[in-house]
């Protein structure tokens, strides 16, 4: 196989490739766990608001010609997560207003000020990439590596740790909180996490197409599975399986590696839904 | 028969804006105690208060908030969540866990038990959205006896339900009761709650029209007036 031998040429030969393939199936996991709970919970839309304030943080980072763009990013999405779970509170139209107003204003203000003050001479270009991630995966550094892998550690041990409490957090908050469980604190804790791994995706998808990796697996899985462990378990591994075989298609077609993700990870979600729907269950 | 529950002179709602005052009522162990009154009086407040989710303003509340099996109103959310009835039958232990991340078998055997109990252990690998409204309820039932010592707290348990699963959930509480269980009902019926009920709390507007037994409900003024209409929601 004439692909075959290219691959594992291209992996031996360029680390960034193994990096890259490393941090993507690391995000596209954690994203898929988070992603059942934020779709059960009827968060889907804060993911999306969220990845356009890591761009306008982004675009100021750049503005201001920070080397360590992170500084910035990172505390204002963990910031403004914060922020979006505190309005949805109290009213549901509210919370849903505060998402669409924080998402679109961010995403005007960040390329203003990559228009404003260029910061290098290919603007078109620097936008595109943080919107949709075009090349910066495969600029990964070790220390964004080993981030990652943190974080990804992170995730999985919350989900481990607390999965059943998550469980009745997404399922039942009044009676979660009723038996004991600091459900605020838990959603809180879902916020935040949600923000840093939005964080890390922008370099993998781009922030136009990130809310794709937290939703799609979660709801391609729901299609077929009828318990939670079983959704959970499914949406990582689809998340996973379609991560992993995005990167590998960008890489032997040269197509862009955020959108080839999203159109296979959509791929698997036509699939499922056409068996659901062939097997006559009970499904919209 | 010990006293579970006393309420002297309390005072609900928030600092600025009370929703109920002047609650006197107390609920002893055994006791069928249904909560009626208007949308917009406060029972959910007062449910709140029971849980210790929210303090009450002023006056006194006496209960162990923990230990209260609660079943909250059905949420959108629920509608179509993939989960299977153990799944959540067991989430009604968490209370005990902490920080354990897993659950005994004492607390497995504890959610078998009550869903034999309430005749669900058949359907203990069904998805929760597959379920008939009856069956859902009876699974958040089912629930709720995992997390309840002695005490039931019900918030309209028969919203949306046909009549025939409505009858069916009552006997099954009334039935829970007989066994010795506390049970508190928040809920619109008048005509079930004289039936079921030993004692009948009524709150209106900010204050509390009636607390006492349902057949001094029925005998009394107000209460023979709520019958009459039905306890219609314009009373």
């Amino acid at each position: 196989m004439n692909n075959l031998a290219k691959l594992a040429d291209y992996f031996a030969t360029y680390p960034f490739v193994r990096y890259a393939f490393v941090v993507g199936l690391l995000i596209a996991l954690c994203a898929s766990l988070l992603g059942v709970t934020l779709v059960l919970k009827r968060f889907s839309f804060i993911g999306d608001g969220l990845s356009h304030v890591a761009f306008g943080a982004m675009a100021v980072a750049a503005v201001t010609g920070l080397t360590n763009k992170m500084i910035i990013v990172l505390p204002v999405t963990v910031l403004s997560a914060i922020l979006l779970l505190r309005t949805g509170q109290n009213t549901k139209i509210k919370g849903d207003a505060a998402v669409a107003m924080i998402s679109v204003g961010a995403l005007a203000v960040g390329y203003m000020l990559m228009n404003v003050f260029p910061s290098s001479s290919n603007i078109t270009g620097d936008v595109c990439s943080t919107l949709f991630g075009s090349t910066s995966i495969l600029t990964l550094r070790k220390s964004d590596v080993a981030l990652c892998v943190v974080m990804a550690v992170i995730v999985l041990l919350m989900f481990l740790l607390f999965y059943h409490k998550i469980f009745a957090v997404t399922f039942d908050e009044s009676f979660a909180q009723a038996s004991g469980i600091n459900a605020n604190g838990y959603n809180l804790l879902i916020a935040v996490i949600t923000s840093m791994i939005i964080v890390l995706a922008m370099n993998l998808v781009g922030s136009l197409l990130i809310s794709a990796l937290i939703i799609f697996p979660a709801l391609s899985a729901m299609r077929l599975f009828r318990s939670f462990r079983s959704v959970i378990i499914c949406s990582a591994v689809i998340s996973v399986i379609c991560a992993g075989a995005g990167i590998i298609l960008s890489i032997l077609f040269s197509t862009p590696v955020g959108s080839t993700i999203v159109v296979s990870d959509m791929a698997v979600f036509f699939l499922f839904s056409l068996i659901a729907r062939c097997k006559g269950g009970r499904h919209a | 028969m010990g006293v579970q529950i006393t309420c002297k002179n309390a005072a609900l709602g928030y600092e600025n804006r009370i929703v109920a005052e002047n609650l006197n009522f107390s609920v002893s162990a055994g006791d069928y105690l249904c909560i009626l009154g208007e949308n917009g009086s406060g029972k959910s407040t007062l449910v709140k208060a029971l849980l210790g989710l929210k303090p009450q303003v002023s006056g006194e509340i006496v209960c162990a908030h923990q230990g209260i099996g609660y079943l909250p109103q059905q949420t959108v959310v629920q509608k179509d969540f993939p989960a299977s009835v153990r799944e959540i039958v067991r989430s009604g232990c968490l209370g005990k866990t902490g920080l354990r991340p897993f659950y005994t078998k004492d607390e497995k055997a504890l959610a078998a038990q009550m869903m034999e109990q309430l005749g669900i252990t058949k359907l203990e690998k069904c998805c929760y959205r597959d379920l008939s409204g009856g069956q859902q309820q009876r699974v958040l039932l089912a629930r709720a006896l995992c997390a309840a010592k002695n005490m039931l707290l019900l918030d309209e348990p028969v919203t949306g339900l046909d009549p025939r699963a409505q009858t069916e959930l009552y006997e099954q509480i009334a039935a829970l009761n007989k066994n010795g269980i506390t049970v508190i009902m928040v809920s619109h019926d008048i005509a079930a709650a004289v039936k079921y009920a030993s004692h009948i709390l009524q709150i209106g507007k900010k204050k509390q029209l009636f607390f006492g037994t349902a057949a001094e409900y029925q005998s009394s003024k107000i209460g023979q007036t709520f019958l009459a209409t039905g306890g219609a929601e314009d009373e």
